[in-house]
């Protein structure tokens, strides 16, 4: 289930507060956050969010046609190494 | 002939599915356009009159988008979905399910016929 529109779009609260002021001062710079839940604001376009991916910070750059959707949805989370590659211990056992 | 949306509808069908022939109308917007245009949904295709068949053409025109225009929509959708980088795209992009579902069995309607993965040995 979606959202209620009543309560609006979430953002972390610090992460906005951290855009709001690099706009105030016209800076631009990367910002780590673990808040991948944090919906994408337009105020947010043109700066680079360094988002959580579970052991590092991934910079994404915002562009407009992100707008509305969730920071954690550029950054995946899991990462498939591949299947059945032949160890030298594996083959050893039979 | 009935020819609406550019697509031939079977003749021996109730209107009320034919219409559903056409990419974009199914069931339930069938029965919404039928008693919009107060046409009984039990009429074959082929008993349809002229003036019944230009009604539904002109509300299907005017009120839903259909065939290739909604085709191009989706596939625009996605589109924008791979570009920008997210996961939906991602797995638009793998052929996998989009939504969450599981991936250990099933979901055999993203991944096609089944191809058997074994450990090669030596």
């Amino acid at each position: 289930m979606s959202r209620s529109t009543k309560k609006g779009p979430y953002v972390h609260p610090s992460l906005m507060a951290k855009i709001k002021a690099l706009n105030e001062k016209r800076e631009k710079r990367v910002i780590k956050t673990w808040s991948r839940s944090s919906t994408i604001f337009p105020d947010m376009i043109g700066h680079t969010i360094a988002v959580h991916d579970g052991r590092k910070h991934v910079p994404v750059y915002i562009t407009e046609d992100m707008v509305g959707h969730k920071l954690g949805e550029f950054v995946p989370t899991r990462f498939f190494r591949g299947h059945g590659s032949h160890t030298e211990r594996s083959t050893a056992l039979k | 002939m009935a020819r609406i949306a550019g697509v031939d509808l079977p003749r021996d069908k109730r209107i009320e599915v034919a219409l559903t022939y056409i990419y974009g109308i199914g069931a339930s917007s069938a029965q919404k356009i039928l008693a919009k245009t107060n046409i009984d949904p039990n009429t074959r295709v082929r008993d349809l009159t002229e003036e019944e068949a230009s009604r539904l053409r002109e509300e299907i025109d005017k009120n839903y988008q259909v065939e290739g225009d909604l085709r191009r929509e989706v596939a625009l959708n996605i589109k924008r979905l791979t570009e920008i980088g997210t996961y939906r795209g991602l797995r638009h992009r793998r052929g996998l399910p989009v939504r969450g579902q599981r991936t250990r069995t099933n979901a055999r309607t993203r991944k096609g016929p089944k191809k058997t993965v074994g450990v090669r040995r030596k």
